[in-house]
């Protein structure tokens, strides 16, 4: 398991944790190199859907940037992401997956060092759990179909 | 509308286990509208089997499709070209009317993922109320708006009772008290007296008591 590298979405709102990466990298400072950065417009954009397909595509660890509490730009987009991450992580629990390789996290733009270490405290805590279980089990992704709406058919 | 509410997804992966490829069909009526089986509900269900199934190391192929009702039968013919050979099961995100009519048209394991609740409506986003007891003939007009035939615990049209305390239910402390609401309505509309009026019994044979109930309006059948 030494050589395992796990691969961890980050999905930042672009209000804080977004600008707290760019803060990081104008301060050099260092951070694991498995966090994929996902940018959106505020954390309440945050999908149960969408965070299940990052695990369904492969990700090992994910985690949702938003702002401090009380600080959101629209105003509560971060407790709707909240919420939405608790019934994630209880459906990553009930598929077998686990709820802890889900976390949302609150930081503001200013926090460049909180960005880097919530990086390496989440990169971490995903070395120590190992590969997602869907890694070892196939590896081909299952076939899926989407072809929407009424409208659409 | 119609309130359902999901399955847990281990009972719903159990009704699919032999299954190696699923149609997720959702439906664009009430359960869209109280966020139980919508085209977004649809997909996380779709991801939660696929999930599921390929942590155990037995993928599941699924389709996913969200009719624009699933209780019109025009709608459900639309399902017609997604209903494959190699489809093993159909999943139904629509109330129980739904899985039924999708049951009587294809030759499929067709399987609920909800359970189908009661007729009410939404008192805050994320909360949902029975409101209306699909008794057949209804009375509201006697009582100033408030069903007691759903709303009263008992659904008794003579209330309230001896349970009612301090406007509550004695079945549950949350519960208002149905006859305490249409007292103080017909008393703030100032129709008290209608509620002294004496009542014939409630015709039963109007709700569930001849079996299955039919609607037929010559008025706008299309064969004539």
């Amino acid at each position: 398991m030494a050589d395992f590298e796990p691969k961890i979405i980050a999905f930042c709102c672009f209000y804080c944790a977004y600008s707290a990466a760019d803060l990081a990298g104008s301060l050099r400072l260092q951070y694991p190199a498995n966090i994929r950065v996902i940018e959106m417009p505020c954390s309440g954009k945050t999908d149960i859907r969408v965070l299940l397909e990052a695990f369904e595509e492969g990700a090992d660890g994910v985690y949702v940037l938003g702002c401090m509490e009380g600080d959101c730009h629209f105003l509560k987009g971060n407790f709707r992401a909240k919420h939405r991450v608790q019934q994630a992580k209880k459906i990553l629990d009930d598929i077998g997956i686990g709820g802890e390789r889900l976390e949302m996290y609150n930081l503001s733009a200013a926090m460049g060092p909180r960005f880097a270490e919530i990086a390496r405290e989440f990169t971490d805590r995903i070395r120590k759990l190992g590969p997602s279980p869907l890694r070892t089990k196939t590896t081909t992704t299952p076939e899926k179909t989407s072809p929407g709406q009424g409208a659409n058919l | 509308m119609i309130i359902a509410e999901g399955k847990p997804l281990a009972e719903v992966a159990g009704l699919i286990k032999e299954a190696k490829k699923v149609l997720v069909v959702g439906c664009g009526g009430c359960v869209t509208v109280c966020l139980a089986g919508g085209e977004k509900e649809t997909g996380i269900l779709a991801a939660e089997l696929r999930l599921l199934r390929q942590k155990e190391g037995n993928p599941l192929e699924t389709v996913e499709v969200t009719l624009t009702r699933q209780c019109d039968p025009e709608y459900v013919e639309m399902l017609d070209k997604y209903v494959t050979d190699d489809v093993d099961a159909i999943v139904s995100l629509a109330c129980g009317v739904g899985v039924q009519f999708l049951a009587e048209r294809y030759n499929k394991w067709v399987v609920p993922a909800m359970n189908t609740k009661f007729a009410g409506g939404t008192v805050e986003h994320g909360v949902w109320e029975e409101r209306c007891g699909l008794c057949g003939e209804c009375i509201l007009y006697k009582t100033g708006g408030i069903c007691p035939i759903i709303r009263c615990s008992k659904s008794i049209l003579n209330g309230p009772c001896g349970g009612s305390q301090g406007g509550k239910c004695e079945v549950n402390p949350d519960t208002s008290c149905a006859w305490q609401l249409i007292y103080d309505r017909m008393q703030a509309l100032g129709k008290l007296d209608l509620l002294l009026e004496i009542q014939p019994p409630k015709d039963w044979s109007k709700s569930r008591d001849g079996g299955p109930r039919k609607v037929v309006r010559e008025d706008v059948k299309i064969d004539a």
